[in-house]
């Protein structure tokens, strides 16, 4: 098979994780106006929930149908969704709504401190491996490469998340009701909408969604402490690349830095590292505020 | 009110500390030389705090002046401290007059992010240049004074005095900066971009001067600091050293220079303490201190000798 | 007739479907004092945006000092002497009156602002307090500026437009957000501080009463057109003027 449709596969599969790990971000950022750093260890605690989750499933028999380890790992980034998605709305952030950006990026940089040593903590510093998932849905064949079934489930992964939150808040009610919380949380708040209720609820989400990022990573990775710091710095890029609190600039952002990486893997390896930010760059120049982003002249 | 002149206080700062030289053990004085180190590349941030943005990449300077150093020492066999500091300088604002401009149209957020990006490209090139060291970094011999070649005692005296004199000189011109014409305009810049552009000045020109002041001193404290250490690596640009620059910045406040070496000396001092008490948890105690110092002091440490009413907005 | 100092010439612009500005043409002789009036929306602040730099028109010309500046940046137009003041006053809220009243002076000093010497010093707290005295707001000095009246801020925003050298002074609503007693001593202020220096006015204003009173010219807005420009009486009396801008007959 030729190079360019290696780098399009490799492109994609990295592109769908991506996607996953920066949407919840941007829906974040969307409605609490707040660049998480934290999002970062909630991908790594989802990754660590799912590898014990796991591992307890297949120890308490689960080779009998070892496709319930999917449940597992979903179930994984719900509890940390529910567990931890109200501790830091609730407990702590939501003191900071209307804060200065920049302050609040450092509220979330304490959290992820914080965080960095619960996991630690709980999980130790001994690697944690689950391979069973990677392995169940065997390999594709394309050309003369040979694919994991699973990385194209991540792939398949990314457009439901993509769909089910693009749908949610375009074909709902509720959907609705969080884009006019988006548009003017004061003016939506006098309309009648609970807004703190919407402000949980998202927060939530974008912690499922982190830690969902982790709990599909976790099979094909040794689960380690300092998971988190290297991916929340891909997801910011990606979402600043499409522009803040956009769902669809993160897709577009997602592919272009997954390709642009695939690319540079492939064709310029020195280069891997920082064609991200490269990319980013390159994006803010045309376009400051990120691709989807809505810019408005302000009237004096 | 009688108001003390910046020499005074210079003069006051420069005899306080350099007391330490005389009355710290050695390992607050390594300390005390790394904290005021950092200081620098913090009080550039600060500088950047005055008009309103907050670099998230000063890792980058602090990176790019310890290897500058670390490259003349080796393959150029340049050892004077002088000389070190001055060509890291020089590199550093040479770079940091080529990014400001270009960074100097982004606020907030997206600045903030953008000098990230930079720093991350520094942090991912270096680690994979394996001839200067890769991941593993590099090391640098002790630093001569003008031919004078101390070791052990006194060459930690001398590397403390060095940066204690450095540290009040640029301190001290800050403070000369900060109140001066420029100075203001820049507050004022963070305070309502429109009018200052109305008065006829450039916001981007104020905004790429504080860029580069804030590159030049990255680049002095990332000198210091890899002659105390003896060793650089890449993690010197690695976006969570940035965030600790950051902290520093936030916890001194962008009102008073003193706060900001104050601060980055506490910042040391918890770590190390902490890592020494809480060996397995010093992050965690590191955070919950950033979040109590946000919450009872959104102004900084500054702002407790400041007479500004800094948040009465 | 080409002799204005402001020569405005078929200036257009849009916004999406708005049209802010259509055919636009006007010529300011200097030391006059114009009046922009016209309903919310009706294109005023766009005129001014446009004279100033703020927007860059879609089509025309705007000739000063023999230049077209159409286009230019605030900054660059405000160094070649033509100022504004805002609708809602721009000040530094963080700093005091004086303080800004010295970020003024600073930015037009007699040498480019210095790194080196304090913004406070003796010379440019004088030459600031001359400043803040013309206008009357001296006594206002150490306040921050959420502290102050609506009239005393519209005050320090002409006063800081004024630190440089003007030639014409753009004021959008002088007037708005002041309390109904201060409006004319305000005016009465700004309008002597302006004629002493020989600056050229151009005032948005929605009070015909200081429309009359203060302005030689008038310039009649409605939907983004230009629909009378003559003397205060006939503007005023203009059937089309009273049907759209003015509501009753004057
Ligand atoms: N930056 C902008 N973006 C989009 N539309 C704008 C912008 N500026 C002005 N407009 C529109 O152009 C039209 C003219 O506005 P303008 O501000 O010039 O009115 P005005 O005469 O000053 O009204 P007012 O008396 O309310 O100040 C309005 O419909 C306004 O909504
Ligand atoms: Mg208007």
């Amino acid at each position: 098979m030729d190079l360019v449709a290696t780098i399009l596969v490799d492109g994609l599969i990295y592109a769908g994780w991506l996607f996953i790990v920066s949407v919840g971000l941007t829906l974040v950022f969307g409605v609490l106006n707040i660049l998480n750093i934290a999002h970062g260890s909630l991908y790594a605690i989802g990754a660590y929930a799912s590898a014990s989750l796991v591992g307890v499933y297949f120890a308490a028999g689960g080779d009998a149908f070892p496709y319930g380890s999917y449940a597992a790992l979903i179930l994984a980034a719900v509890l940390v969704a529910v567990i931890l998605g109200p501790l830091l709305e609730r407990g702590l952030l939501r003191y900071f709504y209307g804060r200065d950006e920049v302050l609040n990026v450092l509220v979330t940089y304490a959290v992820f401190l914080i965080l960095e040593d619960v996991m630690k903590l709980i999980w130790g510093v001994n690697p944690y491996f689950v391979y069973e998932p990677y392995t169940l849905l065997g390999t594709v064949e394309m050309g003369s490469l040979f694919y994991v079934g699973y990385d194209f489930a991540v792939i398949a992964a990314a457009i439901i998340v993509g769909l089910a939150v693009w749908l949610t808040l375009n074909r709902t009610q509720i959907g609705k009701v969080v884009l006019a919380v988006i548009h003017d949380a004061e003016i939506s708040q006098t309309m009648g909408v609970n807004v703190k209720r919407i402000y949980l609820g998202a927060f939530m989400s974008g912690a499922f969604l982190a830690a969902l990022g982790g709990a599909l990573t976790a099979p094909m990775i040794s689960v380690t402490p300092g998971l988190g710091v290297n991916v929340i710095i891909v997801a910011f890029a990606v979402v600043i690349i499409g522009g803040l609190g956009s769902v669809p600039g993160a897709a577009i952002g997602a592919l272009m830095v997954g390709i642009s990486r695939a690319a540079s893997v492939h064709l310029l390896p020195e280069a891997e590292l920082f064609i991200i930010y490269f990319v980013m760059a390159i994006v803010l120049v045309f376009r400051p505020e990120g691709l989807f982003a809505k810019t408005q002249a302000r009237k004096i | 009110m009688m108001r003390f002149s910046v020499f005074t206080y210079a003069a006051i700062g420069f005899v306080a500390l350099a007391a330490g030289a005389i009355v710290l053990p050695d390992w607050a004085m390594f300390l005390f030389a790394m904290a005021l180190a950092k200081g620098l590349v913090c009080l550039g941030i600060v500088g950047m705090m005055r008009g309103g943005v907050v670099s998230f990449g000063q890792g980058l300077y602090y990176c790019l002046g310890a290897y500058t150093a670390t490259l003349a020492a080796n393959f150029l066999g340049v050892s004077d401290i002088f000389l070190l500091t001055l060509l890291s300088a020089a590199v550093c604002l040479l770079v940091g007059l080529i990014f400001g401009p270009l960074l100097s149209s982004y606020r907030g957020i997206f600045f903030a992010m953008l000098s990230l990006a930079l720093s991350m490209v520094l942090y991912g090139s270096l680690s994979k240049m394996s001839f200067i060291g890769g991941t593993d970094g590099l090391n640098i011999g002790a630093p001569t004074f003008l031919g004078w070649a101390p070791e052990g005692r006194p060459l930690q005296t001398a590397l403390y005095l060095y940066v204690v004199t450095i540290v009040v000189i640029s301190g001290a011109l800050m403070r000369v900066y900060f109140d001066s014409e420029q100075g203001l305009i820049t507050q004022a810049t963070r305070d309502n971009e429109l009018r200052v552009e109305y008065l006829g000045a450039s916001v981007r020109t104020v905004m790429a001067y504080n860029y580069a002041f804030g590159a030049l001193l990255g680049g002095i404290g990332g000198t210091i600091a890899v002659l105390a250490l003896g060793h650089v690596d890449p993690e010197f640009a690695f976006w969570t050293t940035s965030g600790e620059f950051v902290f520093v910045a936030i916890l001194a406040g962008y009102l008073s220079v003193p706060a900001v070496f104050f601060a980055a000396i506490i910042l040391e001092l918890v770590r190390s303490f902490s890592s020494l008490y809480f060996p397995n948890t010093w992050q965690l105690s590191l955070g919950i201190f950033l979040l109590i110092v946000i919450v009872t002091l959104p102004s900084g440490l500054g702002s407790l000798v400041s007479r500004r009413k800094g948040q009465n907005t | 007739m080409s002799n204005g100092l402001l020569e405005v010439r078929d200036v257009q612009k849009t916004f999406g479907a708005v049209t802010a500005a259509k055919d636009i043409s006007v010529s300011v002789p200097q030391g006059s004092i114009y009046s922009l009036i016209g309903s919310n929306g009706a294109g005023k602040t766009t005129f001014v945006n446009m004279v100033t730099g703020y927007i860059k028109p879609d089509a025309g010309t705007i000739n000063f000092g023999g230049r077209n500046i159409a286009g230019l940046p605030p900054r660059q137009i405000t160094r070649l002497g033509i100022h504004r003041s805002f609708q809602i006053a721009q000040l530094c809220n963080e700093l005091t009156v004086e303080e800004n009243m010295l970020v003024a002076g600073a930015i037009h000093g007699r040498t480019r602002p210095s790194f080196l010497r304090r913004s406070d010093d003796a010379q440019a707290r004088e030459r600031a307090m001359a400043t803040l005295e013309r206008f009357n707001i001296a006594e206002h000095r150490n306040r921050l500026i959420p502290e102050l009246s609506g009239g005393v801020k519209k005050l320090l925003d002409i006063a800081m437009a004024m630190a440089g050298e003007t030639q014409i002074m753009l004021l959008d609503e002088p007037t708005s957000g002041v309390a109904a007693d201060e409006k004319f001593p305000i005016m009465d202020l700004v309008i002597d501080a302006l004629r002493d220096e020989g600056v050229t006015v151009i005032f948005v204003e929605h009070d015909m009463d200081i429309v009359n009173r203060y302005s030689e010219r008038v310039l009649a807005f409605y939907d983004g057109q230009i629909i009378a420009d003559d003397t205060p009486d006939v503007v005023l009396s203009d059937t089309e003027v009273q049907r759209y801008v003015t509501g009753a007959p004057a």
